[in-house]
Order: C-alpha cells, then sequence, then structure tokens
C-alpha cells in the first residue's frame, strides 16, 4: 500500500522524506510481526532434555523465583543450562507427566489424581499482598470483605470504614499465576468484577498507587512503599506470618518431578540445590518465602 | 585495455546472473511473508472459529477464556477496537491535518524543518513509552478532570491512540499538500482570496486524496496498536463505552497469548484473524483512493 501511495505523490514532489519513514517503520512492524510468530511456533515445544540441560516448565508465578535459582546455579555450574518455559501450573504439570521437562513448577499443590504418579515439593510459599493507595484511612479487611470488594457486592469505601468513595477493583489478565491464585483462596473464581486486568505486577502497584479508590493484589515480594499493604484479618503479610499459616492469602510454589523415574545428573543437583538453604538468599530476592528447613 | 577477453566476460555474466537472482529472490521475499503470514493465520484461526460457531464467535458478547464453561464472544474487542479507532481519527486527524498545513504553508523554513523534525521523531518513539505516558498522565487527568472512579478507559485509549496516529497523518498529509501545483494557490490569491481562504478552499481539497490516503493509514496504524492501548484501556472484556475498562481485538491477543493453552489459545489465532482481516480490508481501501486518484 505504501508504494501506492508513493508513486502516487512522486509524480508531483521529490521531497516525499517523511512518506519514506513511514514505510521504513511499516516494514519493520511486518519484520517484528513475522518474528513474534515465529517466537510463539517455537515457545510451544518443552525443551527436550538432553545432557547438562535442566528443562523446568509451568507456573507463570514462579518465573522470578526460577530465574534467580537458576541464574545462581548456572553461575556455579556453567556447563549446566537451566531452561524455563512459563505455560501454567496446569501445563507444567502435564509436561512432567509427559515426561516433556525434568521439573514440573506448580504455584498450586497437586490434586490427588494428580499424585497417584507425581511427586510434589514445596520449595517455597508465595504470599499475595492486598494493596490500596496510601491515602486510603482503610488498613484491614477480613477475607470475607476481600471477596465481597471484588465480586462487586460491596462497591464503595464508605461500608468497609473508609472514605465515601466508589471502590475500584484491580487485577490481572485471566491467565495470571496471581489471579488464580489469589481467586482460588478467596473463593472469587469467575466473579470477580474488575475495573482493570492489567498484564503484570507492576503495572498493578503503578495503578494502585496513582489511584486513590483503587484496590489491587500482588505477590508480596512486588510491593514497595507506593502502595499501602493491608493486612488481613488483622494480620500483616510477613515471612514469619506467612510460614506459620497465619495470614491467609498464600500458597505454595510446588516442584513436581515423576514418581517412578528419579531423578538423574544435573536435574537432581539442580533440585538438590533448590532445597539446600543455599537457596534460601534467591528465594527471598524473588519475593517468596522459603520453607523451613 | 582494448576489448573484454572472453573468459571475463563470461565471469561477469555469470556475476550478473548470480546478482539478479538475488534480486528477484529478495524481491519476492515480502510477497512470500504476506502469503506465510496469511496462511498461518487461516490454518490456525479457523478452526476455533468452527468449533465455536461464527455467529456465537463474532456476535457473542461475553468472553470468558478460562471459565470452567468458557464463552468466546469477541463483539465487545470488535466494537473496542472500531470505536477506538474511529474516536482516534476524529481527535488526530483535524489536528494532523492542520499541523500539515502549518508546516507546508504558514511556517517559515527553519520553523518548518524543526516542526517536521519533531513529527518524524514522534513517529519512532516506542508505543510502549507512549502507553507509559498515558498510564502516568492521561489516565489519572481523565479520571480526576471527568470524576470517575478510574480512569483507565476507552476515552484515554482514544487520546494516546489519536498522539499516536499524528505522524503518519502529518507526513503525508504533508506531502501531499505541498504537492498541489502553486499555480492553483495563486490563482486564488490573485483574485482576492485571503491565505486561509486559500488554504480551505483550494490547496486542502486539492490535495484531498492524498489527506484520504493519510486517514486511511492512521486508522490502520490505531487499530493495529497493542502495547499503548493495553496500558491505558484496563482491558476489561466490557461492551465499549466511552468511559468503561475495555480491550480492543488487540490486546485481546496480547494479553493472553503467552500463557495460553487448548481452545483459548486457537481462540485467540481466530481474534487475530478477524484483525488480520479488518487490516486488509483498510489495505485495499488505501489502495482503491489511490488509484482513483492516479486516474
Amino acid at each position: 500500500m505504501e508504494s501506492g501511495i508513493l508513486n502516487m505523490l512522486k509524480g508531483k514532489n521529490k521531497k516525499s522524506k517523511g512518506l519514506i519513514m513511514i514505510m521504513k517503520t511499516t516494514k519493520i512492524f511486518g519484520a517484528a510481526i513475522l518474528s513474534a510468530i515465529m517466537a510463539i511456533v517455537t515457545m510451544t515445544g518443552c525443551g527436550k532434555t538432553s545432557q547438562k540441560t535442566v528443562s523446568t516448565d509451568g507456573s507463570t508465578s514462579m518465573e522470578k523465583v526460577i530465574g534467580y535459582l537458576s541464574e545462581a546455579y548456572m553461575e556455579k555450574n556453567s556447563d549446566v543450562k537451566v531452561t524455563y518455559n512459563p505455560t501454567g501450573s496446569g501445563s507444567g504439570i502435564q509436561a512432567v507427566q509427559e515426561g516433556r521437562c525434568n521439573i514440573g513448577l506448580a504455584s498450586r499443590n497437586l490434586k490427588d489424581e494428580e499424585k497417584a504418579d507425581l511427586n510434589e515439593t514445596v520449595i517455597a510459599i508465595d504470599g499475595i499482598a492486598v494493596i490500596v493507595n496510601p491515602d486510603n484511612p482503610v488498613s484491614d479487611l477480613t477475607m470475607d470483605q476481600i471477596a465481597k470488594v471484588y465480586t462487586g457486592e460491596i462497591d464503595n469505601w464508605s461500608e468497609i470504614g473508609g472514605k465515601d468513595l466508589p471502590i475500584v477493583c484491580i487485577g490481572r489478565e485471566a491467565a495470571s499465576g496471581t489471579r488464580d491464585g489469589f481467586e482460588s483462596i478467596t473463593g472469587t473464581s469467575e466473579k470477580c468484577k474488575y475495573a482493570q486486568e492489567l498484564t503484570s505486577t507492576g503495572d498493578v502497584v503503578q495503578t494502585v498507587s496513582s489511584n486513590p479508590n483503587a484496590i489491587g493484589y500482588a505477590s508480596l515480594a512486588s510491593v514497595n512503599d507506593s502502595v499501602k499493604t493491608m493486612s488481613v484479618e488483622g494480620i500483616m503479610p510477613s515471612d514469619e506470618t506467612i510460614l506459620s499459616g497465619e495470614y491467609k492469602i498464600q500458597r505454595n510454589f510446588v516442584f513436581v518431578t515423576k514418581k517412578d523415574e528419579e531423578l538423574t545428573g544435573s536435574a537432581k543437583d539442580f533440585f538438590d540445590f533448590c532445597m539446600s538453604s543455599e537457596a534460601d538468599e534467591y528465594i527471598r530476592k524473588a519475593g517468596a518465602v522459603p520453607i523451613a528447613k | 585495455m582494448k576489448t573484454r577477453t572472453g573468459k571475463m566476460k563470461k565471469t561477469a555474466d555469470i556475476l550478473e546472473k548470480i546478482m539478479n537472482f538475488i534480486f528477484t529472490v529478495c524481491g519476492f521475499m515480502a510477497v512470500a511473508f504476506v502469503l506465510i503470514i496469511t496462511i498461518f493465520l487461516v490454518i490456525s484461526g479457523t478452526p476455533a472459529i468452527a468449533e465455536i460457531g461464527i455467529t456465537d464467535f463474532l456476535f457473542g458478547t461475553k468472553w470468558a477464556s478460562t471459565a470452567a464453561e468458557p464463552s468466546f464472544g469477541i463483539l465487545p474487542f470488535i466494537l473496542s477496537s472500531v470505536y477506538g479507532t474511529f474516536g482516534a481519527i476524529l481527535i488526530g486527524v483535524p489536528l494532523g491535518i492542520l499541523c500539515a498545513v502549518f508546516i507546508a504553508k504558514i511556517a517559515g523554513k527553519k520553523i518548518s524543518s524543526i516542526v517536521s523534525g519533531a513529527v518524524n521523531l514522534m513517529s519512532g518513539i516506542p508505543s510502549v513509552v507512549y502507553g507509559f505516558l498515558g498510564m502516568i498522565l492521561i489516565v489519572p487527568t481523565v479520571r480526576e478532570v471527568f470524576r470517575l472512579p478510574d480512569g483507565a478507559n476507552l476515552f484515554s485509549a482514544i487520546i494516546v491512540l489519536a498522539i499516536m496516529i499524528l505522524p503518519s497523518v502529518i507526513s503525508v498529509s504533508e506531502t501531499a499538500i505541498r504537492s498541489v501545483p502553486r499555480e492553483y494557490e495563486e490563482a486564488s490569491l490573485a483574485l482576492g482570496a485571503t491565505k486561509t481562504e486559500t488554504i480551505f478552499k483550494v490547496t486542502l481539497p486539492a490535495a484531498k486524496s492524498g489527506i484520504l490516503a493519510s486517514v486511511v493509514l492512521g486508522i490502520g496504524r490505531a487499530i493495529g496498536e497493542a502495547m499503548a492501548v493495553m496500558m491505558v484501556a484496563g482491558n476489561v472484556a466490557n461492551m465499549p463505552g466511552i468511559f468503561k475498562s475495555v480491550r480492543f481485538l488487540t490486546t485481546a491477543v496480547a494479553s493472553e497469548m503467552s500463557y495460553s493453552s487448548g481452545l483459548q489459545r486457537q481462540a485467540l489465532f481466530s481474534v487475530a484473524l478477524v484483525l488480520f482481516v479488518f487490516i486488509l480490508g483498510i489495505n485495499l481501501i488505501l489502495n482503491l483512493v489511490v488509484k482513483k486518484e492516479r486516474k
């Protein structure tokens, strides 16, 4: 289409610099689209096991944890490559079952039928913080109130001890692990009435910090000073309250492995590294709480 | 050196042939890419449409792709994209045309080169930057000005898109305005028309098909934008309303594709196919506009 306009205008004007600029950008866009499609195509396959490669597959919520752990591990074992395929807990569990990866990552515990042929090992616990704007006087909510707020039953802050302002529920996109965790723990799956569905934790924090009406949720690690963290049922989220289970909105990060097939070589070594106390530091860095060892 | 020896000539011929081949291959590369994309989208986009049913898919008003009983209606996305694009054109095109008039006709050489330099720079700014600015500046402003609970809605998206289409609209219109023969304007001025009258009654009508092309190019840009829209539109699959959180066709694909599976993934390809058909249609219209001008 660009060449069409170009030809049309060329006869009359030689200085169509701007137009050429547009043409160039359009072409670059084309190339970008193509490479994106190629990326999608290649992404669909899970890294097949080969020597010195440890493949992990699963929960997108565990991206940070697995990122820090694999980085630290690869720094010490430069001949090993740890791969991570962010597909979601369900797909990760399936990938282990089908032998498409060494370690499956799930941000939930295994269901009974899955436990038949799979082992689960909790490596860390993730606390999901409920956050509001710093100007909001409300500082504590019960689980029931949180559920009612997110399902739209409570739609004004004055109903739960705040100012007379509408409540704006900020959440994550449908496929997000954090959303899945939050909704399943608060019992609001598929019932939430969101004002915004954002695609990253950072966006949620940014949006809540700039809107006095907003309430949102995010992994505890990603929460910073620009927002106020709520206590739930009177308990603030922290390493201690999450480990003790007092803080309610939390879930396990789980390594899933096959029952009838022991990990060997680098995969076992990586697994052991993640379970050692050495890994605690990296799990903390990634914002999760390491389990007591 | 009198004449080339036979051997040298032969080598030159072979080289000539090889280069010719390379040029041809590169020439058809673009065609091949378009074909590959089209075939890929049709193959991966049709199964879900067949499974969901074309009317349920195109005219269904509920999108719940991860629910226990999923529903895949993309009418909210289609309408949001159409309204958003239309709104952006409504705001961006008049602004862009007037700016193009300023660059081509009003401003002196120095100022006009500064302004058009800025416009060119604008077209190079990545869309995520527009989105970020929209998120930090436009969304809170919209919330306060209109006294809304939340500012991430169709209106904010329209504003951001209107700004983003400006460079395309301005540069193409500017070229079109500059290519209007001088004699037309001189005749008008000689007949006693003022500069403003000349611009609106002679120059712009004479440049109209170039300007129309700029509008269509703007539509193409607006309907295909994903990143910036994702950051300011709220992304909830509502039926569109000016102050409602909406999800565009582009953002529907972008926000769920990274970890979708099964029918959801296929349905996202179908959404991409619908978007592709839209853009194909826009290109056809653009070609028609340009062809008409050539005659």
